[in-house]
């Protein structure tokens, strides 16, 4: 976007507003893995500390990030083998219990038809993983090869997709999703990970377009260019790794938001439907008892809010460890 | 000025005229119209056509999508299928989400700001690191919950506002829906203030300030503040659009007629007109408030000039 004002930071347009600290990123990674030593692939000894070990090693010293860590560990064991802290089944309610308080056995109470809030609370973890992660790696995917594309080669491809993404941002992402999920009727995550999908691209595009040209200015890539590397060559050895970590961050962020976006829609009836098990469908479904029995509403609601909590403060954390500026 | 003007007018149009096609095109996936003109029963075959040819739904699509385009920019947005004109709704609807988005980028602007400032100059000390993750826990915690949240704690259990709000919707009842539709935004306003705050305290110029033996009060709004504002400007415009549009969720918890509620009947309805024709507003609303934001970047950096 070359008639912008030179002060725009990329992502602030995405709604995360952080895009400023991501191209700084991607630039101060590329001079830091770089910069010290020698050229690529000098021996194990002689081989100065990249920017990942030396993030990582930053990550594992970094309480928020083992804190984050360690409930996203947990949120995925338990949405891969729920029975393995119930015995219950989500499904099964007995409506003479409705909107009973906590009891043995039932430590979380129960809702508005008689089903156990733990045991339900349990397996929505698993529809919100499920959707995060796929959604995710599908926007991942997506919007890093347009981007990356885009922002290498530039030209009239490049113009065209960045005014395809301006398009995109111009639509509020909750009414696209209320129009087009309105139809659906299939009862599965697919429709809901397909529209993040669809809507969710152009912003890792943006951040990994940005993020590749920065990368390409730098003299390694002239080397390569002059020693005769071809262009996917230099695309994937050489600028692929010092591009990716703003995405990472992103993405990582991103993540948190969608699964927030999924118990959105679900609360207002497009996302998932009943009988599929959702922290979403049961704040919804839980909202018109929130005077006498609050609890059916607070627990998934706080289940989901810790989940987005992890996500984003492990982005939080990434993105510490990969910006040496903000220290 | 005036061609930088007039070249990101011209750029607006490719925009505008895409996004307006996707949402045209999404509702016509959305299903068939006719079906919700006959209520449950579906429709005879007979008067389906004949109300096919009536709205000019026999026609290609792209030729549906010229002819309403045609219209809108004579100002007519259609009829909604029970007669009401589209533009009667949204004189009515608009009015209500336009007061609520001022209260939640005033929310935005004043807490928001005030906030990223006291913490980005007080970085890594115990107010910092509160406000840090209070941010957080807003912008984890989903708009409908924190919404269903304060109206149970208090609309219901202290009574101090009324859970829901009336049709008037007053700035008075729209202060508490207000808050909650600019949360997760008035978090994010705090935190990338919080950044360029810290970023540029460092910087030559407020060092120089302070050296000239200026009070600190004036280093802070006059240098400090006008520069490290551009980012948070250019959030708080884009973040126009996205109120407006994300107001649905809000609306809804507090039962408020405007944009978001009549968006969402439309949609329950399958009522394609009052779908297509408010979204065409929300996106003009999003691209004037982008431009406006671009231009607004000159007047406070008097660096950056338009060629």
């Amino acid at each position: 976007m070359p008639e912008q004002p030179p002060y725009e930071p990329e992502g602030a347009v995405a709604g995360t507003g952080m895009g400023g600290a991501m191209d700084l990123a991607a630039s101060e990674a590329s001079t830091l893995q770089r910069a010290p030593g020698g050229p690529v692939g000098t021996g194990p000894a002689g081989r100065p500390r990249s920017l990942w070990s030396d993030a990582l090693r930053d990550l594992c010293r970094n309480p928020v990030f083992i804190i984050s860590g360690l409930v996203i560990l947990f949120l995925v064991v338990i949405s891969i083998r729920p029975s393995l802290i119930t015995s219950g089944n989500p499904l099964t309610c007995e409506l003479s219990k409705a909107l009973e308080g906590s009891q043995p056995g039932h430590p979380f109470g129960f809702d508005g038809q008689g089903c156990d809030v733990y045991t339900r609370t349990v397996y929505g973890a698993r529809t919100s993983v499920t959707v995060g992660v796929c959604a995710t790696l599908g926007v991942a995917l997506l919007g890093s090869v347009l981007g990356g594309l885009a922002g290498f080669f530039g030209g009239g491809w490049d113009s065209i997709l960045s005014r395809l993404t301006d398009v995109f941002f111009a639509i509020p992402v909750v009414l696209g999703g209320l129009v087009l999920l309105s139809v659906v009727t299939s009862n599965t995550v697919w429709p809901v990970v397909g529209f993040i999908v669809l809507l969710g691209w152009p912003q890792i595009c943006r951040i990994a377009r940005g993020s590749v040209i920065s990368a390409k200015q730098h003299d390694y890539v002239q080397a390569a260019r002059a020693l005769g590397a071809s262009n996917s060559r230099i695309l994937l050895r050489h600028i692929a790794p010092n591009a990716v970590a703003p995405v990472i961050v992103v993405a990582t962020i991103a993540l948190g938001t969608y699964i927030a976006l999924e118990a959105t829609l679900s609360y207002l009836g497009v996302g998932l439907k009943p009988p599929s098990v959702s922290w979403g469908i049961d704040i919804s479904a839980a909202s018109p008892y929130i005077r006498n029995a609050p609890h059916a509403l607070l627990w998934p609601a706080g289940a989901l809010a810790i989940t987005v909590l992890a996500f984003i403060m492990l982005g939080d954390a990434v993105r510490d460890a990969l910006d040496p500026k903000l220290r | 000025m005036g061609r930088y003007v007039a070249r990101r007018l011209l750029q607006m149009i490719p925009v505008f005229v895409g996004a307006t096609l996707l949402i045209f095109l999404m509702v016509n996936v959305m299903g068939d119209p006719i079906a919700g003109l006959c209520g449950e029963r579906s429709c005879d075959p007979a008067t389906a056509a004949q109300l096919r040819r009536e709205f000019g739904l026999d026609k290609p699509l792209w030729q549906q999508y010229a002819t309403y385009m045609g219209n809108v920019f004579t100002g007519d947005f259609g009829t909604a299928f029970n007669g009401q004109k589209v533009t009667e709704l949204m004189a009515t609807a608009f009015p209500v989400t336009i007061r609520l988005t001022v209260v939640a980028i005033l929310f935005e602007i004043v807490i928001g700001i005030v906030l990223g400032v006291v913490t980005g100059l007080r970085r890594g000390r115990p107010v910092d690191t509160g406000v840090l993750l209070l941010t957080l826990v807003v912008i984890s915690v989903p708009t409908f919950v924190t919404g269903l949240l304060l109206q149970l704690l208090l609309g219901v259990q202290w009574d101090w506002i009324r859970p829901s709000v009336s049709p008037d919707a007053t700035f008075g009842e729209l202060i508490v829906p207000g808050l909650v539709l600019a949360s997760v935004s008035l978090a994010y306003v705090t935190r990338l203030t919080r950044t360029t705050i810290a970023e540029n305290k460092r910087s030559d110029y407020v060092r120089t300030a302070l050296a000239k033996g200026l009070p600190r009060r004036r280093v802070i709004t006059r240098h400090l503040l006008r520069n490290s504002l551009i980012p948070v400007v250019t959030f708080i415009g884009t973040d126009i659009g996205a109120l407006m549009g994300g107001a649905i969720v809000t609306e809804r918890i507090f039962n408020i007629h405007g944009v978001g509620y009549q968006l969402y009947q439309g949609i329950l309805r399958h009522n394609t007109q009052t779908v297509v024709g408010f979204v065409t507003v929300l996106v003009l609303v999003f691209l004037v408030a982008n431009l406006l934001v671009d231009l607004l970047y000159a007047v406070l950096d008097p660096r950056i000039r338009y060629a």
